[in-house]
């Protein structure tokens, strides 16, 4: 119901591409063949300094750790075979992606509990503050990286590589959602996981997500989130599956503001997460002939 | 790690140049040492705190650290004379005490089960007996507070991979973001930074308040306080009494100066506890042995409050209460008599009502008497302190599960809800309870004799208020 992400916009022939309203075609730039928006941008610069403040703008999303953390954690353990060696280490030896990491409220955590996590923003003064506070906990210096980048940037030379990618609060700020799911394929090992949290579009979460989080209780600055970004679960699901995706869990969440704490709830129509696993080659093959779309949905 | 993943990539060159560039906080020098946990004080609690997250389970690669100003008690022995600073310790306590594995020690040392206790009042005859049904289940145990904190001390020496205690050390001062002078600007997320009296320097993710009314952190933190001096002093003292084949009882009677009670420490000796004016205190500890002992048994038999208006209405109801009741007739049991005081065992302390508004701030917590301090009046105080243990140490074990900062305030506010919610009623109602008692007017002593009696009579109340006071 708020995030404050910046990720790149791709130029692109997307499907979505004509109906997009912030689709700027003349604003070509060679690095990775990707456009920043300088109206996402500026809106985040300003609030970089105050990332870390608990109680501040970024309340909801240091809220939201509770929530995402052990679910990521449970699952990336589950797929393993064996126990974790180290309890406390539950996500040792494993390569995690956080796109869009902004100031590095995900990333930390993660690497708390013993992944190597490289952080990929596209705003340097958010890649700026993450490092400057990573730098305060000599515990996880080494352990994590930010890079100022889009994930498109890792594709040439981490086909393969990364055991999950978090892309939290983060595709609802993303023109082509489809180049991003791509290239998130590409770069996760086969077997491997991607985790999105994300906005559903529907009249409810126009009504929760967009008036009563932005003008009436103001929980996100005015303009944080554009309706027409938001996707479905169904959608969503759809787009993984055409890149290789098998979906095995979505689940609605849901912000008190009075509490301030989140919960997992059954309702998907405003804030949801969705966790999808990487098929192996001859399995998506097999897969997309089948034509297998079934979500299975587990409440925790 | 990372950067081998990388290493073949362009980007890397951009990232060790932003690297380069950044500048550290002036706070962050890398001289200072670096700790996760700091606990400042090692009275009972600290020191109960300290050995509660060495055996959390996934605090084991934290670095914690204990500061406590007294010198380590290398050689304890027990002493035959018993000491006149004890505790009434509940069984939710015990549960605690068995999760550090200090019921153990203090068993092999020494405490006394409390299996009944009576309640009753010099200017009415009304009375309130509380015990379990079978006298199966202990109520409380009254344990000293020497005992207590040797019995955890050892069970902390066990842990010295897991926590470190720094003996004779005490924190010359806090820097805390946002509240020390001069760093009010500073972003709260940033390290405390504390100074010891040895001049060493220790920047901690949490620093955990224990050290008592008066805590130094408290102040240091700008928590606001709510105090109230009760303008009375309690007197301590070793009392032996007439030997009774079970010194199992605990007394309290009501005065309008203060409750005097009385709790066991073994078949022959007992300790008091008299809470009343300071000229009164003085006097008493000005006493010659014997005329303390005098006005002891004076203080738990007189009759010369009584009100003989009360004294008649509150008989009648009785006498209701018994026709309604007839299973539970009550049972009025006479307390020992004191036949001796061990000499040089008197003492006073003042009283008073310290609540702290907040238990929590960012990578601060109060715990103990630092956050809250109460009346004496149902021993309840010390207990609050040792919930606080347990409450705070579960609540960090799930912060670090969560991969969370161990300062997280998102965590730390959890514990300040929770005890809140437990602390604050008992507060009040004691605190009402101290100015029920306070007086002798005539229309309170009724309501309160009345009062009594009805909930004497209730015994699913009653029940109600020992599972209260065990939690």
């Amino acid at each position: 119901m708020f995030s404050k992400r910046c990720i790149c916009r791709i130029i692109s022939t997307s499907r979505l591409g004509s109906q997009n309203k912030r689709w700027h075609s003349n604003h070509a730039r060679p690095i990775a063949q990707s456009t920043i928006d300088e109206e996402e941008r500026e809106k985040f610069q300003k609030l970089s300094h105050t990332w870390w403040n608990e109680t501040g703008e970024f309340q909801a999303l240091h809220a939201l750790n509770a929530l995402r953390v052990p679910w990521i954690t449970n699952s990336l353990v589950e797929k393993q075979d064996q126990p974790p060696p180290l309890h406390t280490k539950p996500l040792l030896g494993l390569q995690i992606l956080d796109a869009g990491s902004g100031g590095g409220i995900l990333s930390e955590p993660l690497a708390r509990l013993g992944a190597n996590m490289i952080g990929v923003d596209m705003v340097e003064d958010n890649i700026r503050v993450a490092q400057t506070h990573l730098e305060e906990d000599p515990s996880i210096c080494g352990s994590v990286k930010y890079i100022q980048a889009t994930v498109e940037d890792l594709v040439e030379t981490n086909e393969d590589a990364f055991d999950a990618v978090v892309a939290s609060e983060v595709v609802e700020h993303v023109s082509n959602i489809d180049t991003f799911l791509t290239s998130c394929c590409k770069i996760i090992k086969p077997g491997g996981s991607i985790f999105l949290t994300t906005i559903n579009k529907t009249a409810l979460s126009y009504t929760t997500g967009v008036l009563a989080a932005e003008y009436l209780l103001r929980l996100v600055p005015i303009g944080t989130h554009d309706w027409e970004k938001f996707i479905s679960p169904e959608d969503l699901q759809f787009l993984l599956d055409k890149c290789g995706f098998s979906t095995t869990l979505i689940h609605g969440m849901m912000y008190n503001p009075l509490t301030r704490r989140w919960s997992w709830i059954s309702n998907s129509s405003v804030n949801y997460g969705l966790h999808a696993v990487k098929l192996h080659p001859q399995t998506s093959e097999t897969s997309s002939k089948e034509n297998s779309t079934d979500s299975v949905e587990r409440s925790d | 790690m990372a950067c081998n993943l990388l290493r073949h990539c362009k980007l890397c060159n951009l990232s060790t140049r932003i690297v380069n560039s950044l500048t550290s906080r002036n706070l962050h020098s890398s001289s200072n040492e670096k700790a996760d946990i700091v606990i400042s004080g090692g009275g009972m609690v600290g020191t109960a705190m300290a050995c509660a997250l060495g055996h959390t389970d996934f605090l084991q690669d934290k670095k914690i650290i204990l500061l406590e100003s007294a010198p380590e008690k290398k050689d304890f022995k027990l002493s035959e004379r018993y000491s006149n600073r004890t505790c009434a310790i509940s069984p939710a306590t015990v549960g605690l005490f068995q999760n550090i594995g200090a019921w153990d020690e203090i068993l092999q040392m020494r405490c006394q089960p409390v299996k009944r206790m009576q309640v009753w009042e010099s200017c009415s005859d009304s009375v309130i007996t509380f015990n379990d049904e079978e006298l199966m289940n202990d109520l409380a145990y009254i344990v000293e507070n020497d005992v207590i904190l040797e019995a955890i001390r050892r069970q902390l020496s066990s842990l010295s991979d897991r926590v470190e205690v720094r003996y004779q050390t005490s924190a010359k001062s806090y820097i805390i973001p946002g509240s020390t002078p001069g760093h009010d600007n500073v972003d709260q997320n940033t390290w405390v930074t504390i100074e010891t009296d040895k001049g060493q320097k220790i920047q901690t993710k949490l620093l955990i308040g224990a050290d008592g009314m008066n805590s130094a952190v408290r102040k240091a933190g700008k928590f606001h306080v709510f105090q109230q001096d009760y303008k009375q002093q309690a007197v301590v003292a070793t009392l032996e009494v007439s030997g009774t084949s079970d010194n199992s009882v605990a007394w309290q009677r009501f005065l309008p100066t203060g409750p005097i009670a009385m709790l066991p420490l073994s078949s022959n000796y007992s300790c008091l506890i008299w809470t009343t004016s300071p000229t009164k205190a003085k006097y008493l500890k000005d006493l010659q042995d014997d005329n303390f002992v005098d006005a002891v048994n004076d203080a738990f038999w007189h009759e010369r409050d009584k009100d003989s208006t009360v004294m008649s209405i509150s008989q009648k109801y009785q006498e209701l209460l018994n026709y309604v009741f007839s299973d539970n007739q009550v049972v009025r049991q006479l307390p020992p008599t004191v036949v001796g005081v061990d000499p040089g065992s008197r003492a006073s302390f003042p009283l008073s009502l310290n609540h702290s508004s907040n238990y929590v701030k960012p990578r601060v917590a109060l715990i103990g008497d630092a956050a809250h301090r109460l009346h004496p009046l149902a021993g309840q105080g010390v207990n609050l302190g040792f919930g606080d243990v347990s409450c705070l140490s579960q609540v960090l074990n799930e912060a670090v599960q969560s991969g969370s900062d161990v300062g997280s305030l998102y965590y730390l506010s959890k514990y300040e809800t929770e005890r809140q919610r437990a602390v604050l009623p008992v507060v009040m109602t004691i605190h009402g309870l101290h100015h029920l008692y306070n007086t002798d007017f005539s229309p309170v002593v009724l309501l309160r004799s009345l009062g009594l009696q009805s909930t004497n009579a209730l015994q699913f109340v009653k029940n109600k208020i020992i599972q209260q006071a065990s939690s």
